[in-house]
């Protein structure tokens, strides 16, 4: 790397005289270089979108099968799904779906999403499936920022405790008989255990599980009874 | 090109000029993901893939490169093989990618990849740049793992934990009691500051002793050359 090196091609002579050439020619040499990388870039998306698809969608369906065991629904849930509009009463600031399980055609479970804005660290995104029975089939972490090592047990791979993950407490637990007050950690006076150091990851996912069961259980027969692929709408009070 | 130019390069990437420990770059990335020692070598792994490619496309395309745009052609360059990595991992390597995935657009932001191509393989043959873009990541590699190592076991007592991501059925080592409680301010941002700065002053330490010892070395020479 000695000074001598010549620096990458310099402007050939007759072009170094007018200014508006020179920014010409660049302008041209920046265009090629754009055109022939972002071919590159769309041709490997083009390659790589039905991969990606196939995996998004296998990844939708692992999620779901987190909470909601395949033995409890029959039916096809990606297809028997509404689309949910922004609900601030389940922390939701985006458009989701609500997948709905049924059993020999009966109401079998609601599987959402929630968020809970009052983490540690920001939102913790969170799937539940509520059964029709009123019972919490389980729920989830889809993804937090809570501090490694410390908050981060409310998400069963970062648990330590693998045999049961702090997260598993709430498996099948009843909604009606945990009732609201008592559906809290233990330090607020609940039936949840939290882990020292770390009560406000615990406290924040246990709240919004509460708040979105509720949400569930008021309005289960309407959001069974709406038509695939159509659009709830919160009735205004 | 002779062996010596090649063990020049790796000496300068892994020690002499490693991009963290003497040039300090690559500062973002390498706080923000050393929070675990596999989160940081998954990183630096990808890191290495990107730098080599980076220098091999800007070596080969050099000669149609006009100096004075050189910069937003080599962030194009990058950020476009960057996207590319990104997109080939999400498709055929998916469970690596959701380990990797959150950090391979960061490497875009990682200056190392940048100065290496300004500074060395826009100069150079493309087997040469090729081969710098991958030292100068290896050092990358060893400083954030080690820096990911040091971290995670004063802050929470293990070694690869999250290994199981990576490799299936592996698992973390519990180094420490497991009723360690964690001292938190080694995962927390200025955690990462003290050990890096520790580590760079181990690392003039070393090299202050060997130059001591040179020193002292020639001058013993140069003592019995006169006796």
């Amino acid at each position: 790397m000695s000074e001598t090196t010549p620096p990458v091609a310099p402007l050939p002579e007759p072009m170094q005289s007018s200014a508006l050439r020179i920014t010409l020619r660049t302008a041209m040499i920046l265009l090629v270089f754009s055109l022939v990388f972002t071919t590159m870039m769309a041709e490997v998306y083009q390659l790589t979108q039905p991969v990606l698809q196939a995996t998004a969608l296998d990844a939708k369906r692992r999620l779901i099968a987190e909470v909601l065991p395949a033995d409890a629904y029959d039916n096809d849930l990606l297809d028997d799904a509404i689309d949910l509009p922004p609900l601030p009463e389940l922390g939701l600031a985006d458009a989701t779906r609500l997948y709905r399980a049924r059993k020999d055609g009966q109401p079998a479970a609601l599987v959402f999403e929630t968020t809970a804005l009052d983490g540690y660290s920001g939102q913790i995104g969170l799937i539940l499936a509520v059964r029709a029975d009123g019972r919490l089939a389980a729920v989830r972490v889809t993804q937090h920022k809570e501090t490694p090592g410390l908050g981060d047990y409310i998400d069963p791979k970062k648990d330590r405790n693998k045999a049961e993950p702090w997260i598993s407490q709430f498996d099948n637990r009843d909604f009606a008989k945990t009732p609201r007050e008592k559906w809290r950690v233990k330090k607020d006076g609940g039936v949840f255990d939290q882990r020292a150091g770390a009560t406000i990851s615990a406290r924040a996912v246990t709240k919004a599980t509460a708040r979105a069961m509720a949400w569930a259980l008021e309005r289960q027969d309407r959001l069974y009874a709406l038509q695939a692929g159509t659009r709830y709408q919160e009735k205004s009070p | 090109m002779s062996t010596s130019v090649y063990r020049e390069i790796a000496r300068n990437g892994l020690w002499k000029q490693n991009a963290v420990l003497s040039q300090l770059l690559a500062l973002c990335p390498l706080l923000a993901v050393s929070t675990t020692m596999v989160n940081a070598v998954s990183l630096g792994l990808a890191t290495i893939l990107v730098m080599g490619l980076a220098s091999l496309a800007v070596s080969a395309l050099r000669g149609f490169i006009p100096y004075e745009v050189r910069i937003p052609i080599f962030i194009l360059i990058i950020a476009s093989l960057v996207t590319i990595v990104d997109l080939l991992f999400n498709a055929y390597l998916h469970d690596l990618y959701l380990v990797l995935g959150i950090f391979i657009p960061l490497i875009v932001t990682n200056c190392i990849v940048l100065a290496r191509v300004e500074a060395f393989a826009a100069k150079q043959p493309a087997g040469l740049a090729a081969y710098d873009g991958v030292v100068m990541g290896i050092g990358f590699v060893w400083v954030i793992g080690l820096l990911g190592a040091i971290r995670e076991f004063i802050g929470q007592g293990t070694l690869f934990s999250g290994i199981e991501m990576v490799i299936p059925g592996a698992t973390a080592w519990q180094i420490l009691p497991e009723d360690y409680h964690g001292f938190l301010l080694a995962i927390l941002p200025p955690g990462a500051f003290f050990v890096l700065g520790l580590m760079i002053a181990g690392r003039n330490w070393l090299d202050h002793r060997a130059n001591e010892r040179a020193k002292a070395r020639l001058l013993a020479q140069s003592a019995a050359a006169t006796a």
